[in-house]
């Protein structure tokens, strides 16, 4: 018997293997989003946008139709197609940098507006496609090409909480969660959760996704998984933070400051060597 | 569904930004996004009074930047999505349009210039015509219709719809503050009406259909890989956007074929102009007057034939020489001697420019015409 591997069914075959580094988490995200998709029946509904960042990689990713945007303003292109289609289904999908820096102005209104559109942010703690540079959601004393020595918080601040961010200034009819990848089913689960709060034109809907990037944190497999779900999690809660109607777990709210005073976590951010480099976009 | 919003032909007295808002109704314009400027706000006003009765709809976004994006989103799901702005918001939507110009997406932007740089001044200027022209980080293949009146404002607004979705290239009605908040006599009309159909729209992305398996699905990128395959794309952009310039160039020209001193403007500046070579004219002075309509593409084929026979091109504009080198570059290697009247910020009178020339003629300043010229004397 041969092993034929599970592709969803809104990949589209024709553009796999697909463009992002051997073990990176994108592919993973986009896995969890492509069984969502299937199991939600919305192939020929959703209209995807990707942003600049390694999330580029997936302009031709999915059977569904696609437009690659600028950095940072995936949210807007597509508050721009639901505001005009509101039977699509719109899917904008970012990493940390592009979500949080470059078009946090676009999350936070977008978010404030309650805008019908499903955001998903790949946090992978650095600005990745650019060769690793630190990003809002950088560990605090983690070296990035910009943070030799790790990051200072008292220079640079804590890592942006988003989801909680995103759940503190939307109404009641909002959806918000962090997953991982190293639990995809869950985060697959989130995913679905997001995209039906869409199709039920209740409101704004975000997850974040912990990711893995192991060009730019230079780790093998087993401590990609290890920063991964050792470390991130420390900083970042995985859970939802609000489904509609309810606010759930607060307690997220100040974990970053908390954890970066603990000095185990000190001492394994740094120890995350860093050589390899990626290239620009 | 509601009657249309103009019935037939109207004669109407109202502000430009009024007049804006009225064509995009009448273009059956879908959807506005925009983000409050002066002097364009009231464009956004009016939009948001008149659009629900006639089951349109407004965004308003978090900056410019948005205002840019979303229209961008707009257009690609099919609709005649539109914007408007100034000055600092100009420069932000600018980013907007660089992919516009990169996905051929038909965007419709109107600008109402203000002063500049920076805040400057909320009124009136001539100074984003570089920025209207070429903003981004590209070619500047967009088509930009300067207007100098309200009818001008009325016209081209629906006909930047039709430009914008025939040719697929982000298209500008570029007009200033003067003509946004003043009020003029102007005829509104409905489109169809007078026989000019509007152009069909379709989605680029979000069609019907299973992606896949029904046909193929919308990948729309930006972002190119080698040299090569840029060079291949941009090569293919500019071939047809030299091949629409005869199509969409144009410009207005009075008494220029014995003319030997030429007044050169566009926008509002060419009202002044204008009257400046009737005046000219009447006081037995060989005067011509040629305003580029579309400034990109230039209407340089038709200025450079008026160069070989002019004996004096007189630039002027509120800008210090923007129009200035679209015309250095639409003429180079004609040798005709250019003469400029530049006030960056400021707006200029016929009279003005018919003492200018007079002193020109005169010999009070650089430039002395060729003797041939009559009408010495102050007028
Ligand atoms: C306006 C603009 N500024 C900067 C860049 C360069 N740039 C490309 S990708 C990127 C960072 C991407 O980081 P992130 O959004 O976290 O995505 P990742 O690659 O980590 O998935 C930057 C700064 C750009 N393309 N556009
Ligand atoms: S650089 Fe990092 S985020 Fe980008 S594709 Fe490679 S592993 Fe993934
Ligand atoms: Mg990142």
């Amino acid at each position: 018997m041969t092993v034929v591997p599970n592709m969803p069914k809104a990949w589209r075959k024709e553009s796999k293997p697909h463009k992002f580094c051997p073990g990176c988490g994108h592919g993973l995200v986009l896995k969890a989003l492509g069984e969502a998709i299937d199991e939600l029946g919305i192939q020929d509904r959703v209209v995807f946008g990707c942003d600049i960042g390694c999330s580029l990689l997936a302009w031709d990713f999915f059977n569904v139709d696609t437009v690659q945007t600028h950095h940072g303003r995936t949210t807007p292109v597509m508050t721009g197609v639901k505001r005009a289609r509101p039977d699509r289904i719109c899917i904008a999908y970012m990493g940390d940098g592009g979500g949080y820096a470059i078009g946090s102005q676009h999350l936070v209104n977008a978010a404030s507006r309650n805008e019908k559109i499903t955001v998903i942010l790949v946090n992978n703690c650095n600005y990745a496609m650019t060769g690793g540079q630190m990003a809002p959601t950088t560990l605090p004393d983690m070296k990035t090409e910009t943070t030799p020595y790790g990051r200072n918080v008292e220079e640079t601040g804590y890592p942006t909480q988003g989801p909680e961010m995103v759940a503190a200034i939307t109404g009641e009819d909002a959806y918000t969660a962090r997953g991982t990848v190293a639990n995809l089913r869950q985060l697959k689960n989130y995913l679905k959760k997001a995209l039906q709060n869409q199709m039920e034109e209740r409101g704004f809907s975000f997850v974040e996704a912990l990711s893995g990037c192991p060009t730019n944190w230079s780790t093998n497999a087993k401590d990609t998984w290890k920063f991964l779900e050792e470390m991130m999690t420390r900083f970042f809660k995985v859970g939802e933070v609000k489904t509609p109607g309810k606010e759930l777990g607060s307690e997220g709210k100040g974990i970053a400051r908390e954890e970066a005073g603990k000095e185990p976590a000190k001492e394994q951010v740094e120890g995350i060597a860093r050589e390899e480099k990626k290239g620009e976009e | 569904m509601a009657d249309k919003p103009i019935e037939g032909e109207k004669r109407v007295f109202m502000t430009g930004n009024e007049a804006v808002a009225w064509a995009a109704l009448a273009a059956d314009a879908d959807i506005m996004y925009g983000y409050p400027i002066t002097p364009q706000n009231e464009i956004m006003h009016y939009w948001t009074r008149l659009a629900p009765r006639y089951e349109k709809r407004f965004l308003q976004t978090e900056d410019e930047i948005s205002a840019g994006f979303t229209t961008c989103g707009g257009v690609l799901s099919g609709k005649r999505a539109f914007t408007a702005t100034a000055g600092p918001g100009n420069v932000l939507m600018q980013e907007a349009m660089s992919m516009a110009e990169m996905l051929r997406i038909p965007t419709v932007l109107v600008v109402q210039q203000r002063g500049g740089p920076s805040t400057a001044t909320v009124i009136y200027s001539q100074q984003e015509t570089t920025l209207t022209c070429f903003g981004g980080n590209g070619e500047g293949m967009r088509i930009v219709y300067s207007t100098s009146s309200h009818q001008d404002l009325f016209d081209y607004t629906i006909k930047a719809f039709n430009i914008a979705w025939k040719y697929r290239f982000p298209t500008f009605v570029l007009g200033d503050g003067y003509q946004a908040k003043m009020r003029e006599s102007l005829y509104i009309y409905d489109p169809e009406g007078k026989g000019m159909a509007m152009e069909k729209t379709m989605p680029f992305l979000g069609q019907e259909g299973m992606p896949g398996v029904d046909r193929e699905p919308a990948h729309l990128r930006n972002t190119y890989n080698t040299e090569e395959e840029l060079y291949a794309v941009i090569s293919k952009y500019v071939e047809e956007y030299n091949k629409l310039t005869p199509e969409v160039v144009e410009y207005q020209a009075e008494d220029t074929d014995d003319a030997e001193i030429i007044l050169l403007a566009h926008g509002i500046v060419a009202r002044a102009a204008l009257a400046a070579t009737r005046t000219l004219r009447s006081k037995g002075v060989k005067a011509g007057y040629f305003r580029p309509i579309t400034l990109r593409p230039f209407p340089a084929e038709q200025l450079r034939q008026i160069a070989r026979t002019a004996q004096k091109f007189v630039v002027a504009e509120s800008a210090q020489g923007q129009l200035l080198k679209l015309v250095q570059e639409a003429i180079y290697g004609e040798t005709v001697p250019l003469e400029t009247y530049l006030k960056p910020g400021q707006g200029i009178t016929g009279e003005e420019l018919v003492d200018f020339i007079d002193s020109m003629i005169n010999g009070k300043i650089k430039g002395k015409l060729n003797s041939k010229i009559n009408g010495k004397g102050g007028f």
